[in-house]
């Protein structure tokens, strides 16, 4: 992307930070999961979908950076932000759990992505609808790949049912934090430039109940809802994560490969 | 400083190998998208990604500059451009041929996106033996734009490129 020709709308550059900050993080809770997959396909498989996740995320940081006329790179901001700044929502922070936990919360985040990026194509700023429909049929593979993995387990074995429920139930209280509108969306909504969350409840979560029913799952009935991240608001485990993903940059300013 | 037509320029780069699959070229993948010159006598090069994250890209960008450079341009620019998004439909018949030569199965049927609620996967022939009693081992493969398959008939594994 060019960035000479980027109008500053600090606005435009806020949302493409929520957005670009839950790829990233997504990408770097998932990228655990590499040489620890339960079988070797499934690990080239979470490499893979982190890498598209990271892929999303330098798009849209770098989009951010110009968008909010600071000039911040893509490392800039993924590297030298502290917590209270990432705007990611609460969901992708979360520790992994076994392989049902993750299994769940990816499947429902890129079941949120998916009807996310298919509206974003029509976006008025013509670089985010780029990165929409790029990132559109990547996360058509995740929500495919995670569902097929969250029926299996949930029709599988008594175990495996009783793990993937409770992978299921654990996350579930993250979930409502992704349909949460406020009035930075509301305006970019208005203006056709952003998708506000609160539609995308609905699309999104008929699928997701498609899935739990064939895999005989139950949708999980939360007694609270957790919120906060896109203030700024994050859990406990945001701060080993972010230091897990800052420490190399910090410590070695200027490193290369 | 060097003046070239246009064709001339892009005939400079085309062949550049995509680094995880050196059989193809940027051209034969479609990831080449223009080769222009600038008022300023320099030399513009559009490429698009295969995947959002796909790590060849800096790759590619490097080797397309030093190649202009080799044949003494300067002013060299490679963009990345995301619209339109890539599509496996870019891969040239001649690139097809030369992924199933090299024991990748090309691209087929339709990306699952476009497919209704039930996902229907066209049969994949195996580029070994050429059976189309195939079946998929994992969505995800050696690489983001590969899936993982076996043949039923030969019993190979191979590596099939997914619709896009």
């Amino acid at each position: 992307m060019s960035s000479s020709e980027t109008a500053v709308d600090t606005r435009v550059g806020q949302y493409a930070l929520r957005l670009g900050d839950d790829a990233l993080v997504l990408a770097q809770r998932t990228g655990e999961w590499i040489a620890m997959a339960p079988e070797l396909e499934e690990d080239l498989a979470l490499g893979n979908l982190a890498l598209d996740l990271l892929g999303q995320a330098r798009s849209l940081l770098t989009y951010a950076g110009q968008a909010d006329g600071s000039g911040r790179s893509e490392d800039d901001l993924a590297y030298f932000r502290d917590e209270r700044e990432f705007r990611n929502c609460q969901l992708v922070e979360l520790a992994n759990g076994n392989f049902g936990a993750t299994m769940a919360r990816l499947f429902v985040f890129a079941s949120y992505q998916y009807e996310l990026y298919s509206r974003l194509v029509d976006s008025a700023d013509q670089t985010l609808a780029a990165i929409a429909a790029k990132a559109l049929k990547e996360v058509a593979y995740h929500r495919d790949h995670t569902g097929a993995w969250v029926i299996r387990l949930g029709d599988g074995t008594e175990e495996s049912h009783l793990r993937m429920q409770a992978g299921l139930d654990a996350i579930w209280p993250y979930v409502r934090e992704l349909f949460e509108s406020d009035d930075l969306v509301t305006e970019l909504a208005a203006a056709g430039i952003a998708v506000d969350p609160a539609d995308l409840d609905g699309p999104t979560l008929t699928h997701v109940r498609a899935v739990l029913h064939e895999a005989t799952l139950d949708e999980p009935e939360a007694a609270s809802h957790h919120s906060g991240g896109r203030r700024g608001i994050h859990t406990e485990q945001m701060g080993y994560l972010l230091a897990e993903l800052q420490h190399l940059a910090r410590s070695h300013p200027g490193a290369q490969w | 400083m060097v003046t070239t037509t246009a064709q001339s320029l892009r005939d400079l780069v085309a062949d550049v190998p995509d680094p995880e699959i050196p059989v193809l070229t940027i051209e034969d993948l479609g990831i080449l998208r223009d080769v222009r010159s600038t008022p300023d006598g320099g030399i513009e090069v559009d490429i698009t990604p295969t995947y959002s994250g796909c790590p060849a890209m800096d790759a590619i960008r490097d080797d397309i500059t030093q190649r202009l450079v080799d044949a003494g341009h300067e002013r060299i620019r490679v963009r990345l451009i995301l619209a339109p998004a890539w599509t496996t439909g870019w891969i040239s018949d001649d690139g097809r041929r030369k992924l199933a030569e090299f024991g990748i199965a090309p691209p087929s049927g339709a990306a699952p996106h476009r497919s209704g609620p039930v996902t229907l996967t066209l049969s994949v022939r195996c580029p070994r033996c050429g059976s189309p009693d195939t079946r998929e081992l994992s969505r995800f493969g050696s690489t983001a734009c590969k899936a993982l398959w076996r043949c039923n008939q030969c019993r190979e594994p191979f590596d099939h490129f997914k619709a896009l």
